[in-house]
């Protein structure tokens, strides 16, 4: 199993040089730079834009600039914002909590919905119960985020006034942040009423960002069960004398599992995509509004290092994926 | 009172092109001690009328019977639970891919001692004693190491082992093996035939054999059943279906064994007969 993790490890260092390089370029590719759009309607003269250039230390060729971003990486450093000065890493860090507990809210959804829908489905295949659950996960794959999500706030937040239309938690409640996470921060002030307000920020930005994520996992549930129904083994749980619930939930899923857990896994990737959009629309203010604001800034290095940090997260959860497969499925473990 | 009795079976698949009917009016009996082989081409309905004796068919086959018993209790009245605490207890099923038919993601011990668990009362402890017994019992040697093992860890031949000593596990009345040997290699397919004929006769069991192989029949059956296409054509004691075979079909079944070929051209059956003249010349 050590030598498992060590090979993945090793193979995570020139995937994530690769990232280090499209992260540095991409954003250079865009036309003006960060001088030129901090001065904004001001009209800069060629001599302060180069000093400041200089200063900045974007006027020295590009491959030196991306050698010394290389060697502060090594130690760590993921360079300071050039609009705020503050330091990539300390707003990653003070930002992601926000974004990860959406994340993982929407994940959990996803995964408690989208699993028992797929089973569902496979097991009663052909029956409108089948074509129904298809049919919504279909609607749902194909809605576009952002229109799903001015929707729901149009019909839940405007017409029956149940949730709030944007931010992480009232302005009621004041508390200091010792986890990130509101819903547990808020438990831990003991200020009542704190967690539900909590609770109904996180609602609508959760079921946008979960109904992609949920119609993927409920169609790849479907059809891994409907292949793993017919396998051999499968009839021999039936001739052993087992209940359906113990064939389909014990038999059954725990090999359908092996190929949702690849899914599972490819949506944390969709997941941050989809946060960007959804922070975006119910002004959350996680990673994903961080990056969009700083790409309009041309703030390289918020870019590199956000993309680098978000990359890396989605490589450590690739990472316990492998894992999982191992645990999961014992034809990779031995 | 037989062990299991069967009379005028019917399944009938409901396909998009209608119903196809895959059992036509099959009859059988077993009783304790006796070992009754089903022969017949592929799609005679061999498996297919065991699989729905047993309750085993996917809900698109509708099963239809004037007798079906066991053991005297009716099981078409059963409710499904009743069933259940049946099948894999008293009666046992075998099949033809080993390896497949085991779960890749258990372990071997899981799998048979996850039987005793559903129908006996024993204890964890008691259950894996049980379950090294039975490995023993089929010759699977080291069993308390071989438990902890996973299908793909072990070959066809011991998977087959695994699957016939899971069958054992609660002492069945009553095994239905399903091409035993279908998938094994030659040396493998008569260990594994000597293995289930020793066991049917220290355990007193019935033992249903489904097979294309005559030989296998030969070596083993008191009683045959011809099938073909999903009707019974001739049913026999092993005897006198080998010596003196009363249908037109048996006959040409067993003309058709490779011994019996002339000038290196193997015979066949159905460019000697049509299938009105087997469904006419058929001896129940």
């Amino acid at each position: 199993m050590l030598r498992f993790i060590v090979g993945r490890l090793a193979v995570l260092i020139p995937t994530f040089l690769g990232v280090s390089l499209i992260a540095f370029s991409f954003i250079r590719l865009l036309p003006g730079d960060p001088v030129m759009l901090m001065s904004g309607e001001r009209v800069m003269s060629p001599e302060r834009h180069t000093e400041l250039m200089q200063q900045l230390g974007l006027d020295r060729p590009m491959y030196i600039q991306y050698f010394d971003y290389l060697t502060g990486l090594l130690t760590g450093d993921f360079g300071s914002s050039i609009v705020t000065k503050r330091p990539v890493l300390d707003d990653f860090l003070q930002l992601f909590p926000a974004t990860l507990e959406l994340s993982l809210c929407a994940i959990i959804v996803a995964i408690a919905l989208g699993i028992p829908a797929g089973v569902l489905a496979a097991v009663k295949r052909g029956t409108w119960l089948d074509q129904s659950l298809m049919g919504v996960a279909l609607v749902g794959y194909s809605m576009p985020i952002f229109w799903w999500g001015l929707l729901l706030i149009i019909f839940f937040s405007g017409y029956l006034g149940w949730t709030p239309v944007s931010g992480r938690i009232s302005l009621m409640y004041f508390f200091p942040q010792v986890t990130g996470f509101m819903l547990i921060d808020s438990l831990i002030s003991g200020q009542a009423g704190a967690f539900k307000s909590a609770v109904s920020y996180l609602i609508l930005p959760t079921v946008v960002l979960a109904t992609i994520p949920l119609a993927v996992i409920a169609r790849q549930t479907r059809s891994a069960m409907l292949e793993v129904l017919g396998e051999d083994y499968v009839r021999t749980a039936r001739a052993k004398g087992l209940s359906p619930f113990r064939v389909i939930g014990v038999h059954a899923l725990r090999n359908a599992m092996i190929p949702v857990i690849t899914t599972i896994g490819l949506q944390v990737g969709v997941l941050l995509a989809g946060a960007i959009l959804t922070e975006t629309i119910f002004s959350w203010p996680g990673i994903g509004k961080w990056m969009v604001d700083s790409v309009f800034k041309r703030d390289y290095a918020v870019v590199q290092g956000g993309l680098m940090l978000i990359a890396a997260v989605i490589m450590i959860v690739n990472l316990v994926v492998d894992l999982l497969y191992g645990w999961i499925n014992p034809r990779i473990r031995h | 009172m037989s062990l299991l009795e069967i009379k005028n079976l019917t399944v009938e698949f409901q396909t998009a092109s209608g119903p196809f009917r895959a059992v036509d009016g099959v009859s059988l009996k077993v009783d304790e001690g006796e070992v009754l082989a089903i022969v017949g081409e592929s799609g005679s309905g061999k498996s297919v009328s065991m699989l729905a004796a047993m309750g085993l068919l996917p809900w698109t086959a509708k099963v239809t019977a004037d007798v079906l018993t066991f053991n005297g209790r009716d099981m078409q009245s059963m409710s499904d639970s009743d069933r259940r605490k049946i099948i894999g207890k008293d009666i046992a099923m075998i099949f033809q891919e080993p390896i497949a038919s085991l779960n890749p993601c258990f372990t071997v011990g899981f799998q048979i001692e996850e039987v005793l668990r559903i129908h006996t009362d024993l204890s964890r402890k008691a259950r894996r004693d049980r379950a090294i017994e039975l490995f023993q019992s089929v010759g699977i040697p080291n069993p308390e190491e071989r438990l902890g093992h996973f299908p793909h860890q072990m070959s066809g031949g011991q998977c087959q082992r695994v699957m016939i000593a899971t069958a054992l596990a609660c002492n069945p009345k009553l095994l239905i093996a399903d091409e035993p040997t279908t998938a094994l290699d030659v040396t493998i397919q008569k260990q594994i035939l000597d293995l289930l004929m020793k066991l049917q006769a220290e355990h007193g069991m019935g033992l249903i054999i489904i097979t294309h192989d005559m030989g296998v029949v030969a070596e083993t059956a008191d009683r045959v059943i011809v099938q073909y296409k999903g009707r019974q054509i001739e049913s026999a004691d092993v005897l006198s279906l080998f010596e003196s075979p009363k249908s037109v079909y048996t006959k040409a079944l067993l003309s058709a064994l490779p011994e019996n070929a002339v000038g290196g051209r193997l015979p066949t059956i159905t460019e000697k007969l049509t299938d009105t003249e087997i469904f006419a010349g058929a001896v129940r």
